[in-house]
């Protein structure tokens, strides 16, 4: 599934695997049914391997549905349709060796350090004396020392994520599986961490054979990966796996890094073709809803200020710039750029090209307008191009009442997003047409108000606080 | 018992004292071998419905003993029948929405309606010893007790972080290991706070029946609650006073001795990320720390009986695949899955079809009657409530803003909440007898002896948690006294206010049962009220009364529940939230 428009700085597509996977994914899916004939596909079929001997990057902003896929390559979420294979085997009936570590770290808070890396051991039946033996060495190989007897509570952030080190490690799994394990922490401790994990993997101090990290920070994946897939969104799906040949050390600065950077974020916000066109994996007989063929767009969750602010930063910068530039100034990750970039693309503010993003008249119009203006163009703009808004709106004018309940609207949005994304949509929703003065939202009793309508449905003296 | 003062750790040679406390340990071992020993003894000797109770305060170590016993035999019982139902609730998606509509109305039926019933069919079911009597007065304790753990226990499963139970999967525990390692201590925090909810409620109910209060049938079990009502009856005050003061001592011991370090310990379950400087401390837990013994057997008797189950375990196919979280059961249920879901429908169904039949017995005067005492019950619950309210509310709020007097209150009023009101009962009637007032009053005396602590304790967390910054401003603006209350301190401590009303309400109808009919020396009293028609159809041995009485407490209890805490609950959460 490549997409070869964009030419890769230096990269080689990855080739088909000559070894042996330790995981082969074989047209995995993963949606949710709904009561009616339509479905939430998460993950449109996918194939993927995970082969000995690399470090393999999942790259995506959110969405995309990269910490489902990890979790069906690990046996822990089973697939809609397709098959995990462990060696070649079901993975469901296989003995696998796999581990993770998790964003969230996952120590359990109730048992020392010591206790916490040997509770893997344990469930394995190994006998005590060489439980202890085992966890000690491997506290000791992350740098955990005399920290043995202490609890995950009082260790920071850095501290914790090398007990989740220890703890995935020590049961010498065949390939390490990360979610996102370096987000959670500071910009100096990951940094650390990372290049400890890359000492580590060069060593092969840990017998680990396949490193599989999901990020949504792009330079961490080029700082560590030898293999790098993109996701794209709506529904998940592979938008470029190549292999990364930089040696290692990497030099953040050095050219080469910096040009793969960019590449990727052209790829990421480059107009997306609908996965499902991608010949050999389509189910004719199935209908498969695709956002982008339906009747409401998926609002990036943004707020307008956050669109306003990166508006006008643009038109400092000359109204046209990297997209990965700005993230670098912002010292923004792609999950907190793209929604915006997105947002204001939606609006007709911005427009994507080669991964540069400009601003358009009316984009320029908003940024040098003050507050009341920029909320007028806002609301135009909302109005012209944001479905939902337009649907809420009319309804409050020609109801008589001027009161609308937000269920009538979730009701219909969740024929097509999932009941969490259903919810976060309409929050959304909420948030823009509040700004935009083209409702107003009564939390209390969860129903869309006109703004000026009369007194009487907003008399509860209590909302006014 | 000063032992966190640094002096004393120095200063004391560090072997005596460890060696003592091991001594004090192994005698309390014997001790605890003898008492099991003798509460056997008495348990399978023949029946004697109606014990002896004396008056001599000798006897009263001897009848607190017997009580405490009940009291945590229930406990334990209801501890292991609610990790069970909470377990399978949780794990059972097919019958989990029926286990939590049943859990959610068993919760709000007063227990000591089930009492006459429970009484017969136990002593019915164990015929020829004391046990019967012994059983059934424990199955009342336990009804009261299991609810609220079962679903505390239920809702902490429920409620485990995603990445706890994905690791738990990735590195293949067995629900052994699970239980033990992830469930289990992630419950435990809200299973000790229920268990002294529990445990109060418990005695409230131990001490209103182990004197029948029923006519027809009567047994009078040793205990503390029979030693109250038997010195009551014969106007023996001093033996009462000091009844009392035992039911009190017992209270505040079992706070000290086991609730406080209870959570003490059960600190280190707490789910943060950080330590978190406010912590409960106990010298008692201390003490047992510093036992050699005591930290040291227990866990080398659980290695040796906890190593061969993981080995055995990891053995087993369940430990040797990773199974998925979000595995949707689509094995279909089995035959005899089947077979048991018809035959309870069937159960189910010609026990309600009996019970209407029964009801039908019921003639139009009694109806009236019951109507009109459901009314009146409900009156009074909620002038308790309301009392209640309007006296802790301004007391609570000024506790509350004042922080070095709050530190010395709360506890105090969590005690007080857990002293059962039933042991007082009787002085309030002795009372009330005396200056002529009804049971009317005293009903609602009961229910507010019974139930303002909780409401005081959690106004005055309440009052505690308004952050300063916010009366800063209220002070900075120069808000009225009007001002004040009802845009700063009423929002603050309304979701407080609103759980302890929730609490006390329940405590409030159950109380209600007991109070409005009472035997007091020969002469009997009663007011109009569903409680006093449960107990006199009781003692004339009308169960479709009862059992029609119990539906109709049951149907305001649930009503009330859904229609005006439920919505106060969420108003609470939603609005009045002040989120850190």
């Amino acid at each position: 599934m490549q997409e070869a428009v964009i030419p890769t700085p230096g990269q080689t597509p990855a080739p088909a695997p000559t070894v042996e996977a330790i995981i082969r994914a074989e047209h995995i899916e993963k949606y949710y049914a709904q009561p009616s004939a339509n479905r939430i596909q998460v993950i449109s079929s996918t194939d993927l391997s995970v082969v000995p001997g690399e470090i393999l990057a999942l790259l995506g902003p959110s969405g995309s549905g990269k910490s489902t896929m990890l979790r069906m390559l690990t046996g822990l979420s089973t697939p809609s349709a397709g098959q995990v294979y462990w060696h070649e085997k079901p993975i469901a009936d296989a003995e696998i060796n796999v581990s993770i570590v998790f964003q969230s770290f996952a120590l359990f808070p109730w048992l020392t350090v010591l206790e916490n890396v040997e509770a893997p051991l344990q469930a394995r039946g190994v006998s005590p004396n060489e439980r202890r033996e085992r966890s000690m060495k491997m506290l000791d190989t992350v740098g955990l020392d005399g920290f043995e007897g202490a609890y995950p509570k009082e260790l920071s952030g850095g501290m914790k994520q090398r007990v989740g080190f220890a703890r995935a490690l020590v049961v010498e799994p065949e390939v390490l599986f990360m979610d996102e394990p370096f987000s959670a922490l500071d910009v100096l401790t990951a940094e650390n961490l990372r290049s400890e994990l890359l000492e580590l993997w060069a060593n092969k101090t840990m017998p680990t054979k396949a490193v599989f990290i999901v990020t949504h920070n792009i330079e961490e994946a080029v700082l560590l990966a030898d293999r790098i897939i993109v996701l794209g969104r709506n529904p998940g799906h592979i938008r470029t796996d190549f292999k990364v040949q930089l040696a290692q050390p990497r030099d953040r600065k050095s050219e080469p890094f910096t040009s793969l950077v960019d590449y990727i974020y052209k790829v990421l916000t480059k107009p997306d073709t609908a996965p499902t066109d991608a010949p050999g994996h389509q189910h004719p007989e199935r209908r498969v809803r695709d956002q982008r063929q339906m009747h409401y767009q998926m609002l990036p969750h943004a707020r307008p200020g956050g669109m306003a602010g990166l508006l006008e930063l643009l038109l400092d910068k000359g109204g046209r710039d990297d997209i990965y530039r700005l993230a670098d100034d912002l010292a923004f990750e792609i999950d907190d750029l793209l929604p915006i970039v997105d947002a204001s693309q939606l609006l007709g503010f911005l427009k994507i090209d080669e991964g540069d993003a400009a601003i358009t008249p009316s984009g320029t119009e908003f940024a040098n307008s003050e507050i009341l203006r920029q909320k007028e163009l806002f609301r135009d703009a909302a109005v012209e191009h944001v479905l939902l808004l337009r649907q809420i709106r009319r309804a409050l004018e020609s109801k008589s009442d001027h009161t609308v309940p937000e269920d009538f609207f979730l009701d219909m949005i969740d024929e097509q997003f999932s009941e969490e994304e259903s919810l976060r949509q309409m929050e959304t929703a909420v948030a823009w047409g509040r700004y935009a003065e083209l409702f107003d939202f009564d939390a209390g009793r969860r129903r869309f108000v006109l703004p000026d309508a009369p007194e009487e449905d907003i008399a509860d003296s209590e909302d006014s606080q | 018992m000063n032992l966190q003062h640094p002096l004393a750790r120095t200063v004391v040679t560090t072997r005596t004292w460890p060696f003592l406390i091991d001594l004090g340990v192994a005698a309390c071992g014997l001790a605890i071998f003898f008492a099991i020993v003798s509460t056997g003894q008495y348990w399978l000797s023949k029946p004697a419905p109606i014990a002896d109770i004396s008056h001599s305060i000798s006897a009263l170590p001897v009848y607190a003993f017997y009580s405490i016993v009940r009291i945590g035999i229930a406990y334990l019982l209801s501890l292991i029948f609610a990790i069970a139902y909470g377990y399978i609730a949780a794990y059972n998606r097919r019958i989990e929405p029926w286990m939590v509509a049943v859990l959610d109305i068993l919760q709000s039926i007063p227990v000591l309606s089930f009492l006459p019933p429970v009484v017969l069919f136990m002593v019915a079911l164990i015929p020829g010893h004391q046990l019967g009597i012994e059983m059934a007065v424990i199955l009342l304790i336990f009804t009261g007790q299991v609810w609220n753990l079962a679903f505390s226990f239920y809702s902490s499963l429920k409620s485990i972080p995603r990445e706890m139970v994905e690791a738990s999967r990735i590195y293949r525990y067995s629900a052994w290991q699970r239980f033990w390692q992830l469930e289990m201590p992630y419950a435990a925090i809200g299973l000790v706070w229920n268990s002294i909810v529990s445990v109060a409620g418990g005695w409230f109910a131990l001490i209103a029946c182990e004197i029948s209060p029923f006519a027809n049938y009567t047994y009078q079990l040793p205990g503390i609650g029979s030693y109250l009502q038997v010195a009551t009856n014969s106007g023996d005050y001093r033996a009462l006073m000091f009844g009392i003061g035992t039911v009190i001592v017992i209270v505040v011991a079992t706070d000290q001795l086991v609730w406080r370090p209870l959570i003490a310990w059960s600190d280190k379950f707490k789910f943060e990320s950080v330590e978190s400087a406010d912590r409960v401390s106990s010298p008692i837990l201390a003490l047992l720390r510093r036992s050699n013994l005591l930290s040291s057997l227990p866990s080398r008797c659980w290695a040796g009986i906890e190593e061969p189950i993981y080995r055995r375990l990891s053995r087993t196919l369940e430990c040797r695949v990773v199974h998925p979280v979000d595995e949707e059961k689509s094995n279909r249920p089995s035959f005899a899955l089947y077979a048991l879901a018809v035959a309870a429908v069937g159960v189910v169904g010609w026990g309600a079809l009996q019970a209407i039949v029964m009801l039908k017995t019921v003639t139009w005067p009694d109806m009236k009657l019951l109507l009109e005492g459901a009314g009146a019950t409900f009156g009074r619950v909620n002038a308790a409530l309301l009392i209640s309210a309007l006296w802790t509310v301004p007391v609570g709020v000024a506790i509350g803003l004042n922080p070095r007097l709050s530190r010395i209150v709360q506890p105090t009023a969590q005690v007080l909440a857990s002293i059962p009101a039933t042991a007082f009962f009787p002085i309030i009637l002795i009372g009330l007898v005396k200056i002529g007032g009804g049971l009317g009053i005293g009903s609602i005396a009961l229910m507010l002896l019974g139930t303002q602590w909780y409401i005081l304790f959690n106004v005055i967390a309440g009052a505690m948690s308004i952050p300063s910054d916010l009366r800063e401003v209220s002070s900075l603006f120069h808000f009225t006294r009007w001002q004040r209350w009802t845009k700063l301190i009423l929002p603050g401590i309304f979701p407080y206010l609103i759980t302890g009303m929730v609490t006390a309400s329940g405590g409030a109808w159950n109380a209600s049962v007991y109070a409005e009919y009472s035997h007091l020396k020969d002469s009997t009293l009663q007011t109009i009220g569903l409680g006093s028609e449960i107990s006199s159809a009781t003692d004339t041995g009308r169960f479709p009364i009862i059992l029609l009485a119990t539906i109709f407490i049951s149907l305001m209890v649930v009503t009330m529940n859904r229609l005006v805490w439920r919505r106060l609950y969420r108003l609470a959460e939603t609005r009045y939230k002040l989120e850190g």
